[in-house]
């Protein structure tokens, strides 16, 4: 098993996630966006409408194009998604500060909703995240 | 009256600032040792709102928080015309001494966070035998930083939900919902612009490295805390900060982030309470 199958699987169960989230749905009603969402090993085109994931498929798809990405590392996810992470580990800014994460293309529509991703992204760790 | 009622009393001050009256509003609680706190960047007094409610602090210490201009209840200079709000080291140090002057302020101790941390660093190098001790809490020199902050302050990004969002990754996990709101909440309620021009004395500036040498805590002593969540100012800026002035006392405080004071007070009391009481000894001697 590739190191990365556990957090691609967290990343699998995001749409189930969301929906069960409704304050998260009404926190990105404004929102439509392609994106890159995932690890730095495998990465998913994420549409997302209305503050709800409508198409989640994995990258690359021939000629597909996204606005934004936000890669981490494996490591990263698993220990972004601990119950209690640890300092360092806890934010996505502070796994970009320290080399652990990426974020490319157009981020308007990220910082624009910048609370929402950060939400959506750490709702593996209340569903027992990567381990 | 029946209700609960807390300590703190608010006021305004008129403070002078280059000609221009500014009118500063303070609240305070105790009687003792005056302590002067500041608030964040983009924030006000009211992260101080615990310990200025605090029984035990307010018996030895006469404890006032005010808003920088701009902030919280102190409006823009009657004569603001609108151009961009800019904090300088020279401003808020002037801020900072006019405001105890007015207050007839006899060497107070004056603790300072983010900001408020760096700029007690610049009152030590300049301005030490003013003060009884210094407190920086998330303070450094100089720290990398890890966002544009014109992302803070454009038409087409809600400026409260970005200043928010941007720094509620330095609030530490363990921190109490309702102290991660009281703390966000501020910054969602912050002046347009305001926090960027903050920044503008944290990132360009207030550079202070290779000027804290110049430190003498026999003179006035140094106290720095931080929080372990900080990815902010790091607990090793901090730390390395500290490494170039002889006799800085480093404290990093487990389970808390970049707002000690409001993320979760009971955690900061642990801390912040043997730094007040060592304070408090030193001037009985």
């Amino acid at each position: 098993m590739k190191k990365s199958d556990p957090v691609n699987a967290a990343f699998a169960a995001l749409p189930a996630l969301l929906e069960g989230d409704t304050a998260l749905i009404q926190r990105g009603r404004f929102l439509d966006v392609d994106c890159l969402l995932g690890s730095t090993e495998q990465a998913f085109h994420v549409a997302i409408r209305a503050g709800r994931i409508v198409d989640m498929v994995p990258a690359p798809v021939l000629m597909r194009s996204w606005e934004f990405g936000y890669r981490a590392t494996p490591e990263a996810w698993t220990a972004f998604w601990q119950p209690m992470p640890k300092a360092g580990w806890h934010d996505l800014l502070s796994l970009t500060k320290r080399g652990e994460a990426t974020l490319d293309g157009e981020i308007r529509p990220f910082m624009t909703h910048l609370q929402y991703f950060k939400d959506l992204l750490a709702l593996p760790r209340k569903s027992g995240g990567a381990a | 009256m029946t209700g609960h009622i807390e300590p703190m009393v608010g006021r305004y001050v008129h403070v002078e600032l280059d000609g221009t009256a500014h009118r500063i509003y303070f609240e305070e609680a105790g009687q003792g040792i005056p302590l002067v706190c500041l608030h964040t960047a983009g924030s006000d007094n009211r992260q101080w709102r615990y310990l200025l409610a605090d029984e035990e602090f307010a018996k030895h210490f006469r404890i006032i928080a005010f808003d920088l201009p701009w902030h919280g209840k102190s409006n823009p200079p009657a004569d603001w015309d609108g151009s961009e709000y800019q904090l300088t080291t020279a401003r808020y140090t002037q801020t900072i001494r006019a405001f105890c002057a007015a207050l007839d302020l006899d060497r107070p101790v004056v603790m300072g966070c983010s900001i408020g941390g760096r700029i007690v660093l610049n009152l030590a190098i300049d301005h030490a035998s003013e003060f009884r001790a210094l407190i920086g809490l998330e303070a450094a020199d100089f720290q990398a930083p890890w966002y544009d902050t014109t992302w803070l302050n454009r038409p087409d990004i809600h400026g409260g939900e970005v200043c928010a969002a941007l720094v509620s990754g330095l609030v530490a996990p363990q921190s109490p919902a309702e102290a991660r709101m009281e703390t966000l909440w501020a910054y969602k309620q912050g002046g347009p612009g305001v926090f960027k021009g903050d920044l503008y004395f944290y990132r360009v500036d207030g550079d202070l490295r290779g000027r804290t040498k110049a430190i003498d805590t026999n003179v006035c002593p140094l106290y720095l805390l931080t929080g372990e969540y900080d990815f902010s100012c790091s607990p090793d800026d901090t730390v390395r900060t500290a490494s170039g002035i002889a006799g800085a006392e480093v404290t990093v405080m487990e389970q808390l982030g970049h707002f000690p004071m409001s993320e979760n007070p009971k955690q900061f009391r642990r801390y912040i309470a043997p730094v007040l009481e060592k304070i408090q000894q030193q001037n009985k001697s």
